[in-house]
């Protein structure tokens, strides 16, 4: 029988699992703490929930973030399923490898290598075009479309790939548009994959520090960068509160969508 | 090929495909070729701040190179520390990884399929969670009046606390942690589409559990390897943020040096210049990931 070792499934399985999440427990657990003092406990209090309430920077940073979030995953959704379309479909086309190298470089390369050659390329064009006048928003976007558009392509050219293709040769033959095809048919039947994409797209934008620090003008800080500018001196305790919250709206999120697609999974099967 | 668009001209087809490529030169491939370009000019007051690269003298067109940028980061030693303290950091991480992932990944693929639903769960929770915020976590583990060393004190295994909090290693744990997810769910993905009936085969010819391990699961995985090692190796020597938080003075990273010369020196032709030494750095690993993505496009495609 090639069932696993039992003992050695358990300790590797309990040292992975408690590697990636003892340290969310404790963050989390400090969030409650009374004193400012994040590594001893002194009593449960939600103190640092109301100072986030009151903390101006931090709203106005999160306002700007959830903003470009909205507006980068959308884009990041049209570009990247566009992209991953292309990617499964059409194949062999000059240039190709050229392509695949361009879509998949998001995905690996270090960020600052991306924060700076989009600073230089806006520079650039500021000093040619007059366009864009100032960094803020409209750059961050452009950077955050960028990373997020190759995550999009590869589930999209998976979900593509996977695809039944009688249907569409099935409308084709009946005379529709091949542009009326995608539309009818094709996008409806990846519209779970369109929806991962952009929640994905959406998480990874709120999430990114590098890209906007280097695309940002004055004025225009986003939530991780207000973040990163408070925690990389030390602890702050309102910022563990923050984290909670996020990690609780994300562990929702992902478990209820978890159920949703099991139960789906389970009546097809 | 068949493909839907065949059945048009060409054109069609060539107007589906331009847009996007378009899109990714413009952003993407143009941007990259600036640095290469501002990598090769010298420092200048005012906007921008680095000198044009070709000018006209008497009406004619001059290049003007300068090799400033480069020679410093070849006679400096500090920066040849930083590169090769880059690499080794990222390798050390990457090993980690494939330590601590490799059986997750096994046992999760193996588990039967409701608790593989729920184990899955785990590791594409921390996926989604902000990567910021999980390294932040472990600040409050690893300072000198933290968790672990509280932890450490209480069992008495030590009287004074352990330095790790900025230094290396608090850097090394970071950064496992960052990036285990990373590594664990590609791999997930190669190892839950092995076919066991060649498991199955091996054991009826009398292969032992080990054997049929190292010969027939390790060897099929080595491509969710790879493109796992790959998603945690590259981005790993760019790093900046986890350096940044937990790491000392002294932990020598090419994307804090990049970042330093940038906004601290405002020395763009330098930050260019460190830039495409590490791109140049990067690009086995690059184009190992590459060809594993376009190796996996032609056998997906080809089914």
């Amino acid at each position: 029988m090639n069932g696993p070792n039992k003992t050695l499934r358990f300790v590797a399985l309990a040292l992975g699992y408690g590697f990636l999440y003892v340290p969310i427990f404790c963050l989390v657990a400090f969030s409650f703490n009374q004193s400012a003092v994040l590594t001893s406990w002194s009593g449960f209090s939600l103190r640092w929930y109301t100072s986030l309430l009151h903390d101006d920077a931090l709203l106005s940073a999160a306002l700007l973030s959830f903003k470009i979030a909205l507006l980068a995953a959308t884009a990041a959704t049209i570009v990247g399923t566009w992209a991953g379309y292309v990617l499964a479909r059409m194949r062999r086309f000059r240039g190709f490898a050229l392509y695949v190298g361009m879509l998949s470089a998001p995905l690996v390369i270090p960020e600052v290598v991306l924060g700076i050659s989009l600073l230089l390329l806006f520079v650039e064009m500021r000093g040619t075009l007059g366009w864009p006048e100032k960094n803020g928003l409209l750059t961050i976007w452009v950077g955050h479309v960028i990373l997020c558009m190759s995550y999009v392509a590869v589930i999209i050219q998976a979900r593509v790939r996977d695809l039944d293709r009688s249907l569409e040769e099935a409308a084709l033959d009946l005379g529709a548009t091949p542009l009326k095809v995608f539309f009818a048919i094709t996008l409806p039947l990846i519209a779970p994959s369109l929806l991962s994409g952009w929640l994905l797209s959406f998480t990874l934008s709120l999430d990114d520090v590098v890209t906007s620090s280097f695309l940002s003008g004055p004025g225009a800080s986003t939530l991780p960068m207000e973040v990163f500018s408070r925690v990389r001196l030390g602890l702050k305790p309102e910022v563990n509160a923050l984290a909670t919250l996020f990690i609780l709206a994300v562990g929702i999120f992902v478990v209820v969508a978890n159920r949703l697609q099991w139960r789906k999974e389970k009546s097809a099967s | 090929m068949k493909t839907t668009f065949s059945r048009l001209k060409p054109s069609a087809r060539t107007l589906a495909i331009v847009p996007p490529y378009a899109w990714l030169v413009a952003f993407l491939l143009v941007p990259f070729l600036l640095v290469l370009k501002i990598s090769f000019a010298d420092l200048q007051f005012g906007i921008p701040p680095y000198t044009p690269l070709i000018h006209l003298e008497d009406g004619i067109a001059k290049l003007d190179l300068h090799w400033r940028g480069y020679q410093m980061l070849f006679s400096d030693s500090l920066y040849l520390a930083t590169y090769l303290n880059s690499l080794k950091m990222a390798a050390v991480t990457t090993a980690w990884c494939i330590l601590i992932g490799y059986p997750v990944a096994y046992y999760v693929a193996r588990s039967s399929p409701g608790t593989r639903n729920v184990l899955l769960l785990g590791v594409i929770l921390p996926f989604w969670t902000s990567q910021l915020l999980r390294v932040y976590a472990w600040v409050g583990i690893l300072r000198n009046d933290g968790l672990l060393n509280q932890l450490l004190m209480t069992l008495g295994l030590t009287h004074t606390p352990v330095e790790i909090y900025r230094t290396d290693l608090a850097v090394y744990i970071g950064m496992i942690y960052a990036y285990l997810p990373f590594f664990i769910l590609p791999l997930y993905a190669n190892l839950v589409k092995m076919d066991l009936r060649l498991l199955e085969a091996a054991y009826d010819l009398g292969a032992r559990p080990w054997s049929a391990f190292w010969r027939i699961t390790v060897p099929l995985s080595m491509p969710g390897v790879i493109s796992g090692a790959m998603l945690v190796f590259i981005p790993c020597v760019g790093e900046y943020v986890i350096p940044e938080m937990l790491g000392g003075a002294n932990t020598l990273m090419m994307g804090r040096v990049m970042w330093n010369e940038f906004f601290n020196n405002a020395d763009w032709p330098m930050a260019s210049a460190v830039t495409i030494v590490m791109v140049l750095l990067l690009l086995v690993p690059l184009a190992l990931f590459q060809y594993y993505q376009v190796r996996n496009q032609e056998r997906e495609a080809g089914r």
